[in-house]
């Protein structure tokens, strides 16, 4: 067997997500190669040349693949995809993005999301907003998969993968990158963050969100939201965690003004410890808490916030 | 331009599901169904665009069981043209769908097509990605807003990191992310005036296409539920708790 993933990467650095696909992929068992397709991606390639486990670093490195465009990234590994019996990506909007369209090209299915490799053709997977576990698999000549981050911990990085460019430039001409308005911040990543809180429709509005992140500074935390939070303006997308958003499962997840939504629930109920604080003893998240607190929030964040 | 908008009937989001007793798949039994949310977004975008005189015509497509025609109804009531069904069994994988939706795609000619980004159910996202593939048209997913120039459509996507903005070349498959817009309800007149409207219904059968499923479902099962916690009283106490239990502060 061997496996081709497509690394996460921003033409600066590898992300960290990617090296929880390299360990769903060196469950499967063998030859792990990491494809960095980018513009002046070279820096990303070094890097993924030292995750342990992965045997040739493939470097497509050209204007036309700026923004991972789908299009362009989807010629670029079907024209790559007889080496392999496997392609995977880690599930973010980039991997979401483009694998399905690499099925479709394979005329193959694909595995969405999986959060635990069976064997080489069996994985697991959440669907219904994580109520059920699905155990499913595929005698499909390619399997192609993007895995969930959450669900698997980071290969080591101490590798030493040959690099190999890749000369081939697959450009359809079909769309082109514009811009990109990253939302900066000082704070950890959402997905990887060892601490989240997050803040639902109880904020009242955005400007309350500054309670949050004066309690996510001292704890070196993210700041996330739910739905209800995003729906109603008070912050953008990205902050969103559940089933529609990102998926996170820190040491220690803080909900406060989340009523607990199973599309919410979702995105969190893998954290190892988590709190709740909403003034309603009957809100659904107080089930899933470990530790719940019935307060009016405006009252115990700042009080948090003290005693941190 | 016609714009042809995908539509699917799923478990009402509302509605916590059930794994069944021989753990072979999830209890639909009497469970209360209802449009994909995210289907009602691009419903509405087709719509919207219609308003503003760029689309001549809104075709809303359903793939699956009978019943689907509800949902179809829906789609009209709001502002859909006209409908198609293609009658199937509603556990058809994403690569058999995307590949009937192309074969209507060849017949009708649409010079864009909207999606949701992902069904609440299945919770995939793969629909729209496979059918640009085999149309080997651009796409555009995760959009949270779309403008068309001439024969470009600009786009931007929700992605992990913000916002990207894209250029696509149509014909583009587009699927929509939550801010899209804020989808319409359909009136009372509107809802009487949909069941006028034309929905026709064709057998997946007649296409020719092997909707055979490729994957699996060897198992499905409930996740394991969490240990109840307890109430606490103070935030000291809290605190407290997070640093000596469980060290995670």
């Amino acid at each position: 067997m061997s496996i081709l993933i497509l690394a996460e990467h921003d033409n600066i650095s590898l992300k960290e997500i990617t090296l929880t696909a390299v360990t769903a992929a060196s469950q499967i068992g063998g030859d792990i190669d990491l494809l960095v397709a980018g513009e002046n991606c070279h820096a990303v390639a070094e890097m993924a040349a030292k995750v342990s486990g992965v045997n040739r670093v493939r470097v497509a490195d050209h204007a036309c693949y700026k923004g991972l465009l789908a299009e362009n990234i989807t010629a670029l590994i079907k024209s790559l995809s007889n080496d392999y019996s496997h392609i995977m990506a880690p599930a973010t909007t980039g991997g979401k993005n483009i694998l399905p369209r690499v099925a479709a090209a394979l005329d193959v299915s694909h595995f969405s999301e999986i959060i635990n490799v069976e064997s080489a053709d069996t994985f697991k997977r959440t669907i219904y907003a994580g109520n059920a576990i699905a155990t499913v698999q595929s005698d499909d000549p390619i399997k192609v998969i993007t895995v969930r981050g959450t669900a698997f911990e980071l290969s080591e990085t101490n590798g030493s993968a040959t690099i190999e460019m890749l000369t081939e430039v697959h450009d359809l001409g079909l769309s082109s990158f514009v811009s990109e308005n990253v939302a900066v911040s000082e704070r950890p990543e959402l997905t990887s963050a060892g601490i989240v809180i997050s803040g639902g429709r109880g904020m009242q509005n955005g400007e309350n969100f500054s309670m949050l992140e004066k309690v996510a500074d001292k704890l070196g935390a993210a700041v996330g939201a739910s739905r209800a939070a995003v729906d109603a303006g008070f912050v953008p997308n990205d902050m969103q965690v559940g089933q529609t958003g990102k998926i996170v499962a820190p040491d220690l997840y803080i909900a406060v003004g989340i009523s607990g939504a199973i599309q919410h629930l979702a995105g969190m109920k893998d954290s190892k410890v988590i709190v709740a604080i909403n003034k309603d003893p009957d809100a659904p998240i107080h089930q899933v808490a470990d530790y719940g607190l019935v307060a009016d929030l405006f009252d115990a964040v700042p009080e948090l916030e003290q005693s941190l | 331009m016609k714009i042809l908008v995908m539509v699917k009937r799923v478990t009402d989001p509302n509605v916590t599901v059930r794994v069944n007793a021989d753990n072979s798949a999830v209890d639909l039994n009497n469970v209360k169904m209802a449009i994909n949310p995210f289907c009602e977004i691009a419903i509405e975008e087709a719509v919207r665009l219609k308003e503003a005189g760029i689309a001549s015509e809104v075709i809303a497509l359903s793939i699956g069981a009978s019943q689907s025609q509800e949902q179809l109804r829906t789609a009209l009531a709001v502002g859909a043209d006209r409908a198609i069904l293609i009658e199937a069994d509603s556990t058809l994988e994403p690569i058999a769908v995307a590949k009937l939706a192309s074969k209507v795609i060849e017949e009708e000619q649409p010079g864009l097509v909207i999606l949701g980004k992902q069904s609440i159910d299945t919770d995939n996202s793969q629909t729209g990605q496979m059918l640009a593939s085999i149309m080997g048209w651009s796409q555009g997913t995760f959009a949270s807003k779309v403008d068309i120039e001439g024969d470009k459509l600009n786009i931007t996507r929700e992605v992990d990191t913000g916002l990207q903005s894209l250029s696509l070349k149509l014909p583009a498959v587009v699927t929509c992310d939550l801010r899209l817009n804020e989808p319409r309800f359909a009136s009372l007149p509107n809802i009487m005036k949909a069941k006028r409207k034309p929905l026709e219904i064709k057998a997946a059968e007649e296409y020719g296409i092997d909707l055979t499923p490729r994957i699996n479902m060897l198992k499905v099962e409930e996740p394991s539920a969490r240990q109840s916690g307890e109430i606490l009283s103070s935030v000291s106490e809290l605190v407290e708790k997070l640093k000596t239990e469980k060290g995670v502060i």
